[in-house]
């Protein structure tokens, strides 16, 4: 797929048209097309090391393309009218401790041709009564919420939000959800990275799900929700893996806890996901009329999530 | 959206400042960093000038005034080296240059910001080394030397800057420091800073013209006293000049190389 350079690409705030990037012989991303229109917040969803970060780089200048290519306002991220339209909130190891917050965003603000004013960027990002404060002494969810500010103190119009929720609690994380849906009420746009659907439902348009830095998956919340949505069924069955894979509506099985040695036979507990629990069952108990220890509950969203990043995997890895 | 935002327009000379101030805001409040920085020339000075200053060196000079020269070019170095190598391999390695490269700071900033600190902490030591010397260990110098004096070693700083960065981009922040304190303390040694080259074994004689911090030394000493110095001022100048440009031209290498890692 190919996008044709018209006139009206300058108003189309983020597009990756084909994007590979390889570092050595491992694909980070593969053939990316993704494209975020004015006013539209979109969120790339998946698990560490599905290429996310390697998007947000490369849409922010700071990783080249190995293939395709990265627009921003029909221009190379690098441009200096981009560094000027674009805020960033990335995850950063460290940041100098000493300087209160004030003092970062009046640093950041003086950066941009059009700053808000300090007192409306302090509000924006629920630092009241903090701005005196040194960096080093704010607590992980106040240090997130400082990084926020310094993204939107220059009042861009394309906020890129690597994991923006990373270590804030409920309330913390909502007021800044709340935060996120004002900036796109006022016609901006958003990309915004994470590994929680919840996140990505609670703020999306249209959420993109990557994994190994392919699409998996991409629509509108109610879309994913419906093909994420299941349920785990817990038994003690004979049959295997494969076969059990082969049910109607299965997503994925994994091995439970325990392995019953009662009764004839090698028989597993196992914990299956699907997306029509009635006909699983109904195949499972025709197949094992002495399918044992039953149990069906509805699954979680992460568990429903890593089923839809990688169905034919066991639940091996974490969502950290 | 507005077309207006196109424009990039904005106060440089004001971001430069900011940039600066805050910069000096940030290492003032890092007592890791200002205490060692300045204190380790001056506590010199309080044992070798003030407690051996009338011992007569080279020339007309006495231990107290030489020691200001050379323990002034030990400061100097050592506030550039660690504000540029330690200062910048901090932040490069840890991720918030890489914040601030999202946003549209002049990259010129930064780094003005960072050597604007290492000249003013070299003349915060320069004076306060002037001021034990002077009313400590008995240290007379002509009216217009100390001026000259303090002149010599803030320009002085330029080259350690560039040997700084060297060290800013090559090495990962947790080593930055220990790589810094590696280059300072043998060629502050080798260069004669703490214990004059006359009592050095001649090796250290022979190699000290290899040092950047030798020349320097002896540019300061040519201020308090003629006979002082080994060598022609110009001489001294060139070297400086060409540990620069060589310094300088290492540093963009090893920039060019990490902007190639990091934004590859």
């Amino acid at each position: 797929m190919t996008f044709p350079t018209t006139a009206r690409d300058s108003e189309i705030p983020v597009s990756f048209e084909q994007v590979t990037k390889s570092y050595g012989a491992v694909p980070a991303l593969s053939a990316l097309d993704l494209r975020i229109a004015p006013g539209e917040l979109v969120a790339l969803l998946g698990p560490n090391g599905a290429g996310k970060t390697t998007a947000v780089r490369m849409l922010l200048g700071l990783a080249t393309v190995s293939a395709g290519r990265v627009l921003v306002f029909g221009k190379d991220p690098r441009e200096p009218v981009n560094r000027v339209r674009t805020g960033a909130m990335l995850q950063v190891g460290k940041v100098p401790e000493t300087l209160k917050v004030r003092e970062h965003i009046d640093l950041f603000s003086a950066y941009y041709p059009a700053p808000l004013p300090l007192s409306r960027v302090v509000a924006m990002a629920g630092l009241e009564g903090l701005a005196e404060r040194p960096f080093g002494e704010l607590s992980g969810g106040q240090k997130q919420r400082v990084l926020f500010a310094l993204a939107l103190c220059g009042d861009p119009d394309l906020l890129v939000l690597d994991e923006p929720t990373v270590g804030l609690d409920v309330g913390a994380r909502r007021a800044l959800w709340e935060q996120i849906r004002l900036f796109i009420g006022r016609g901006k746009s958003v990309l915004l990275t994470t590994h929680h659907l919840e996140e990505a439902d609670a703020l999306a348009e249209r959420i993109v799900v990557i994994d190994h830095g392919i699409i998996v998956a991409q629509g509108s919340p109610t879309e994913i929700k419906a093909r994420c949505s299941g349920r785990k069924i817990r038994c003690s069955t004979r049959l295997s893996r494969e076969t059990l894979l082969t049910l109607p509506g299965v997503t994925s099985v994994s091995a439970a806890t325990a392995v019953s040695t009662s009764g004839s036979g090698s028989r597993s507990s196992v914990e299956i996901l699907s997306g029509s629990a009635e006909s699983t069952i109904a195949a499972l108990l025709s197949r094992d009329p002495e399918t044992r220890d039953l149990e069906v509950t509805g699954a979680g969203l992460e568990e429903a999530f890593l089923a839809l990043t990688d169905p034919s995997e066991n639940r091996t890895r974490e969502v950290a | 959206m507005s077309a207006s935002v196109a424009s990039v327009v904005r106060d440089l000379p004001r971001i430069y400042w900011l940039e600066t101030k805050y910069e000096l805001l940030k290492t003032l409040r890092l007592p890791a960093y200002v205490v060692p920085t300045i204190a380790f020339p001056l506590v010199f000075y309080v044992f070798f000038g003030i407690g051996f200053g009338n011992g007569k060196m080279a020339g007309a000079v006495n231990l107290a005034t030489y020691l200001i020269a050379s323990y002034g070019t030990f400061g100097v170095m050592g506030a550039s080296l660690f504000g540029l190598g330690a200062g910048v391999a901090v932040e490069r390695g840890q991720g918030w240059m890489q914040v601030k490269r999202t946003t549209p700071m002049p990259l010129g900033a930064y780094f003005t910001a960072k050597i604007a600190l290492a000249v003013l902490f070299s003349g915060i030591i320069a004076v306060l080394l002037f001021s034990l010397g002077f009313l400590f260990a008995g240290v007379r110098l002509a009216p217009a030397a100390w001026p000259l004096l303090l002149l010599v070693l803030l320009l002085g700083a330029i080259p350690f800057c560039a040997l700084g960065l060297i060290v800013g981009y090559l090495a990962g922040p947790n080593s930055a420091p220990a790589v810094v304190n590696l280059i300072h303390l043998p060629l502050a040694f080798a260069s004669g800073l703490w214990i004059p080259l006359e009592a050095l074994p001649r090796f250290f004689q022979g190699l000290a013209p290899f040092l950047p911090p030798y020349h320097l030394a002896q540019l300061a000493l040519s201020v308090v006293s003629r006979g002082a110095m080994g060598g022609s001022v110009l001489q001294h100048v060139a070297a400086l000049a060409g540990f620069t440009a060589l310094f300088l031209l290492v540093a963009f290498a090893a920039f060019r190389k990490d902007e190639g890692k990091t934004y590859g």
